[in-house]
């Protein structure tokens, strides 16, 4: 079985100071295979983000975090890779797409010469015309109709959702294998939001590329994903195909938060108030899923 | 009209303003401490009519708000009277001074510039490792003391236990040089003179270097403190995870935004030179402004006074402006306006 892109295999995460010892992620195991969309579920501070940052490599670079466990891209251990290695990486075999696009998009550089940059991950002595060219053909697939424009701009003179299509581009413009989305979308209002998911589950399907769905909104993750775990307090609780999922949650938590009203403001976020001893209980893996062996 | 130009209009204004006041303010003073100018000018052994017959010409015998009012009517012809002091027209001499400090500041404000921010980057970029720590001791070193201070550590390390450098004033007496700018470094330049533009140059770095410390350590500290709260930003983060180049990131990605705040204080950084300059031009003896204001002020020639300080507020006033021109031109957000 070659065509994993991602295996997490007991990823322990823990951020160690002078003062404090906190352990965020227990022994996590994850996989996804070429082309699938898997999401990752949880409420705020479940560990989401940081599992993507560890994928990525960064969070290996910050001196208070203790790793442990396996992540496997591609085959290759992150472990085994120097720093150099890693970085490698980011930009080309992995990209990522983030929470509030305006933000992510640097305010004093034009989104040509961002593009630019982006563009040299992978071909590191591509000219700028060469790379406006790419740049301007890869915002028409996310339907900008006036490619040129959005190029001369600066972030904050677009609207939301037109940057969010920009990062879309740019994060698939090196065709990576596997895009780390972080709650795409969520500071964007509802239906800018279904819009460009939308549209980027059309990218990524005519790519094959794979993604890692972060999200604490469940009506998003059933219209994008194909699978689905999901986390409680740096446990995965849940594992199922989406369908069986949302057709018969088992966990007491993955119950909960389909239960939970979700909020009219923010994107739909569930309030899970009450905290239940269940929650804790072992994870349950819907029939006919498991974790896959290590490729060697 | 373009909003960013009725900002520099509105500035403009306000500076026309503020010089107005700063004029009325140094005129009165510089009238009320004790001490009779015209006496001190013509000495002690001056006749009585001698003295009246001056003071009559001077328009002192005139009330106050008089006096301002003939003063104002010269300064807008570009004639701030006759210096007392050195019997020639205040407008000449600081025509002769000026340059030499506005040179020594320039140069001062190149090195904190071009020290001070490089350090910066390098502090944020490597924060909390070795690099980091040696350069806040370093600049905290740089700020705990004056500029006279460092100029008097400099000259007796570099000019007189070293001797690299000389000791005093803007260049060799074995050299003349046709003043065209006032600007030694220029003019010697424009003369054709490269021997004459290398000893002007070794005579600046001393004084320069010590007017520049204070400010090193500043700007160095300020944009360290400015980049570590970039870093913080979705679009540092975005660039780490594309995996830009580390030193890319720090010099373009994040130094960029993170100096639009910083410029504002080091402008101020640099224009307190000016009052820096004061003593440092005594110790190095520099032919500047600040010397000839000092000794105006002894022998108090009003005139002198008077014009030395507008001079001074104008010069203060001025790279405000360019301060302000300069986050302008290097904020989008200013230039073009747009959604906020
Ligand atoms: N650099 C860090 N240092 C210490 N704790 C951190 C750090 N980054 C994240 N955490 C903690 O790890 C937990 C998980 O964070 P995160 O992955 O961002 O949550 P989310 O699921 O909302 O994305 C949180 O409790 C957070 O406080
Ligand atoms: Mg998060």
């Amino acid at each position: 079985m070659d065509d994993l892109t991602l295996r997490i295999r007991d990823l322990n995460l823990r951020f160690k100071s002078l003062f404090s010892d906190t352990a965020v992620l227990h022994g996590i195991s994850l996989h996804i295979r070429r082309g699938e969309r898997v999401a990752l579920v949880g409420e705020s501070g479940s560990g989401k983000s940081v599992t993507a940052r560890i994928v990525l490599g960064t969070l290996q670079e910050l001196k208070t975090s203790r790793i442990s466990g396996t992540v496997e891209v591609m085959g290759r251990d992150l472990k085994k890779m120097t720093e150099k290695e890693r970085y490698a990486l980011r930009g080309r075999d992995i990209s990522m797409i983030f929470q509030d696009p305006t933000s992510s998009l640097n305010p004093v550089f034009r989104i040509a010469e961002l593009f630019h940059e982006v563009l040299k991950r992978r071909d590191p002595g591509i000219s700028a015309a060469a790379a406006r060219a790419r740049a301007a053909q890869m915002l028409a697939q996310v339907s900008i109709h006036e490619p040129e424009r959005a190029l001369d701009s600066y972030a904050f003179q677009l609207s939301g959702g037109m940057n969010q299509r920009i990062m879309i581009a740019m994060a698939l413009a090196n065709e990576p294998a596997l895009l780390l989305a972080d709650e795409p979308g969520t500071a964007l209002d509802v239906t800018v939001q279904a819009q460009t998911l939308e549209l980027m589950r059309e990218m990524v399907e005519r790519n094959a590329t794979s993604v890692l769905f972060i999200s604490h909104n469940l009506g998003v993750v059933r219209e994008f994903a194909d699978r689905v775990y999901v986390i409680y307090k740096g446990r995965i609780v849940e594992h199922g195909t989406t369908e069986a999922l949302f057709a018969d949650p088992r966990h007491p938590y993955t119950r909960a938060l389909m239960a939970a009203v979700p909020r009219l403001t923010g994107g739909g976020i569930p309030d899970v108030p009450e905290v239940s001893e269940s929650f804790f209980d072992p994870m349950i893996t819907h029939e006919g899923l498991r974790e896959p062996e290590p490729t060697r | 009209m373009p909003p960013a130009l009725r900002a520099v209009l509105g500035k403009l204004i306000t500076t026309l303003i503020v010089l107005f006041g700063v004029s009325i303010l140094i005129f009165c003073i510089a009238r009320i401490i004790p001490g009779d100018p015209v006496r001190i000018a013509l000495g002690p052994n001056a006749s009585q009519d001698m003295v009246d017959a001056l003071r009559a010409q001077m328009h002192l015998d005139a009330p106050l708000v008089t006096q301002y009012v003939y003063f104002l009517r010269d300064v807008l012809h570009g004639d701030f009277g006759m210096s007392l002091y050195s019997k020639r027209p205040v407008i000449a001499d600081i025509a002769q001074f000026l340059p030499a400090t506005l040179e020594l500041m320039i140069v001062a404000g190149i090195i904190m510039v071009g020290v001070g921010l490089p350090m910066g980057i390098l502090a944020a970029r490597t924060r909390d490792r070795w690099p980091d720590h040696l350069v806040r001791v370093i600049t905290l070193l740089g700020v705990s003391a004056p500029g006279f201070v460092w100029a008097v550590v400099l000259m007796l390390i570099f000019a007189y236990f070293v001797p690299i450098f000389p000791i005093a004033g803007r260049i060799s007496n074995s050299f003349q040089i046709p003043q065209v700018t006032g600007f030694m470094l220029v003019d010697t330049l424009l003369a054709g003179n490269l021997a004459a533009f290398a000893d002007a140059f070794r005579h600046i770095i001393l004084p320069a270097c010590a007017l520049a410390v204070t400010g090193i350590g500043q700007s160095a500290r300020l944009t360290r403190a400015n980049m570590v709260e970039t870093y913080r930003k979705p679009y540092a983060e975005m660039a780490q995870s594309y995996g830009f180049p580390a030193g890319r990131i720090a010099r373009r990605y994040v130094f960029k935004p993170s100096l639009i705040p910083s410029l504002t204080v080091i402008g101020l950084d640099f224009a307190s030179m000016l009052g820096g300059a004061f003593l440092v031009e005594s110790v190095f003896a520099w032919p500047g402004l600040s010397r000839y204001g000092v000794n105006v002020i002894l022998v108090k020639d009003l005139n002198g006074i008077v014009g030395t300080v507008l001079v001074i507020a104008a010069t203060f006033l001025i790279m405000n402006i360019i301060v302000d021109l300069l986050v302008w031109w290097l904020n989008p957000r200013f230039r073009l306006g747009g959604r906020s």
